[in-house]
């Protein structure tokens, strides 16, 4: 038997025992929603690496490393410091001020009917989005690493139906955990990893970086190519590659603080000060495991080296084939498995944020203004919206099938959170005139800007040829009309622009009366959702 | 908890109420004014600071790209401005969660303030 199956098999059963142990933890609104914010600041800061570090960022950025250098290396330098946004800025205001979801802040002295409904929007297109670009990649992945064994279509069910069971039963306590095990394990592999590939190099630094400085490969035309890979410009190259480079850092600077699955992690937690801690564990595991990706990514490169990985299931296999190189199949089983859980983990957590929006803000207070019908409505739609969002995105991963070109999806979740998210809440936080039309018109022009000009980016407007079929072929043939991969650099100005004017043109006497509350409320955690005792 | 279903409406603890008047006095309040200042002391520069320092990152490796390419200790420029970001970060980080110490300290009087006021919980 493939030792890569057994050891999924032990992940999902391990992670199975935590969703009945956590169905037993999950009945209310608040046990569901927030695991009765007593999850402790170390484990929120384990569980928000574990939702975050994605697939994308195990494999997809080792495997830039090892193909373009260092440019991939400034993904992850991003992927920290935005964190930084979401510690001084965003959790604790939110912490202090919500409830279940981003949208109670703005709800607080905003119209709650109109901004929820944006709101909520706003957040099921993030979470869908990264979901879909998620499930097709663990459908992809998991055929990769288990070989024939399995078909897409069946990884895809499988990774969907158990994403559907952790939420359904287990919700956010069961989600946590989950994400618990799975950054542990991730944090484990990639030391080891790492351990691995300094070994390999006899520990000494300058050997490492000497293979780094001429990596060997064939180019598309077959001539053998040596080249620097710690000098930059490998990935983003003129005319646009600096612009680029910048509208990603934008985008990832501000949008990871808007990003739903990571904001409702801190509605788990006791209070504001056990959120500000949960955000500096998070950082130390996801910054020492970024650091690591120099090992994995570089390793890759200079180890097994382009040719073989491209010849070997192409550059998201990278990290997996570089455990291989180096200590064998049973390694290789290990860290497959350990990518298996990191789309799992990932996969639950957005869910869990797109039914509590679904749930929270459309339904209870959108469509029935604030109030369950009967106890438990809340938690009961929240489940059942679990098990159709995961069926939906299933069915959707399905159709797409393995080879659709959906890399850019990612980057369209952070635009949205950047563009439409993140500036409505600094400014209900922040800005005493703001008021709800501002709030739907910067979430309205936030959103469209981020889709739009994904649309006419190089991501979506590009000419094939024609070997490129089906859904790996882009959806509009003809030149990008907007140069750039990600439009941060334009969309998160034009979220801004509109809430700010649809602010200016409108007068709304109670946003105005009620920011002194909300000021002393974010700023103090007077009135804050407490714990609930067990 | 014995009968969940039932019980949801008992387990969500109270939260504390005030009116329009009280929330404004609060507000304005010398101790409130005295935390929303040394809580922007820190925040805002540590803010700019933090953006300006990551975005010259992208920045000259963009529109610099031979002059980070300067070998230095066996790396380059680019590399090694890049893996600062993580130590900067983290300093950053450390430094917040010291100073928010004293946030605390001064939220606390307001709230033990205010419950009070109310008669206490």
């Amino acid at each position: 038997m493939n030792i890569s199956l057994v050891m999924f098999l032990v992940f999902i059963a391990v992670t199975l025992g935590i969703t009945y142990w956590a169905s037993k933890r999950s009945a209310g609104a608040s046990a569901y929603f927030a695991a009765s914010r007593q999850i402790k600041g170390w484990q929120n800061g384990i569980a928000v690496a574990g939702d975050y570090m994605s697939a994308a960022s195990f494999l997809g950025i080792a495997g830039i490393i090892a193909f373009q250098g260092y440019d991939g290396f400034m993904f992850s330098v991003g992927w920290l410091v935005a964190y930084l946004t979401v510690l001084l800025v965003i959790a604790e205001p939110l912490r202090n001020a919500g409830k279940y979801t981003m949208a109670d802040v703005l709800a607080y002295r905003l119209k709650p009917r109109p901004v929820r409904a944006m709101a909520s929007l706003s957040t099921l297109t993030v979470s869908t989005f990264y979901m879909i670009a998620q499930m097709v990649g663990a459908g992809a992945l998991v055929k990769l690493l288990l070989g024939s064994m399995v078909t897409y279509n069946q990884s895809v069910i499988a990774v969907g139906v158990l994403m559907i069971v952790y939420v359904v039963f287990g919700g956010m306590l069961a989600t946590t955990w989950v994400q618990i095990v799975k950054a542990v394990l991730l944090m484990a592999g990639t030391v080891l990893l790492s351990i691995l590939v300094m070994a390999h190099f006899h520990f000494r630094f300058a050997e490492f970086f000497g293979a780094i400085g001429s990596v060997t490969y064939h180019d598309a035309k077959g001539a053998v190519v040596v080249k620097d890979f710690l000098t930059p410009g490998l990935r983003y190259k003129p005319p646009y590659g600096a612009l680029d480079l910048i509208s990603l850092g934008l985008a990832l600077i501000f949008g990871t603080a808007g990003l739903p699955h990571i904001l409702v992690r801190f509605y788990t937690v006791p209070d504001a000060k056990t959120a500000r801690h949960s955000v500096v564990w998070a950082m130390v595991l996801i910054g020492s495991f970024y650091i690591m990706t120099t090992f994995l990514g570089f390793g890759a490169a200079t180890i097994v080296g382009p040719d073989y990985i491209k010849g070997h299931g192409g550059t998201n296999m990278s990290a997996p084939l570089l455990a291989q190189a180096l200590a064998g199949n049973i390694f290789f089983a290990f860290i497959s498995s350990i990518a298996f859980a990191t789309i799992l983990a990932v996969v639950a957590g957005l869910t869990i944020s797109a039914t509590t929006s679904f749930s929270h803000d459309f339904w209870t207070n959108v469509i029935h203004s604030g109030s369950e019908r009967k106890p438990g409505e809340e938690v009961l739609v929240a489940r059942i919206s679990a098990f159709v969002v995961g069926a939906v995105a299933i069915a959707i991963a399905i159709v797409l099938g393995p080879t659709a070109n959906v890399a850019f999806l990612v980057a369209l979740a952070f635009a949205v959170a950047a563009s439409a998210n993140l500036p409505v809440i600094v400014l209900s936080i922040f800005w005493r005139r703001f008021n709800t039309v501002g709030a739907v018109t910067g979430l309205a022009v936030g959103l469209l800007a981020s889709i739009g000009l994904i649309l006419i980016s190089p991501s979506l407007m590009a000419v094939d040829p024609p070997t490129v079929t089906g859904t790996a072929r882009h959806l509009i043939q003809a030149k990008a009309i907007f140069p750039l991969e990600n439009p941060g650099i334009l969309s998160i100005p034009l979220g801004f622009i509109g809430a700010i004017i649809g602010t200016l043109v409108s007068h709304e006497p109670t946003a105005l009366e009620k920011y002194n509350e909300l000021l002393v409320r974010s700023n103090t955690g007077l009135g804050a959702e407490k714990a609930v005792a067990h | 908890m014995g009968n969940p279903a039932r019980n949801i409406a008992v387990a969500e603890p109270k939260q504390f109420e005030a009116s329009k008047p009280e929330w404004n006095q609060i507000a304005e309040s010398q101790e409130f004014q005295d935390l929303m200042a040394t809580k922007k002391t820190f925040i805002i520069p540590a803010f700019i600071f933090f953006v300006v320092y990551y975005f010259a990152l992208p920045v000259l490796v963009g529109y610099a790209p031979a002059f980070m390419s300067t070998k230095v200790m066996g790396v380059n420029l680019a590399y090694l401005f890049a893996l600062s970001q993580f130590f900067v970060a983290w300093v950053i980080a450390g430094l917040y969660v010291r100073v928010a110490n004293e946030f605390d300290r001064l939220a606390k009087d307001i709230l033990e303030k205010a419950e009070n006021g109310k008669g206490g919980e």
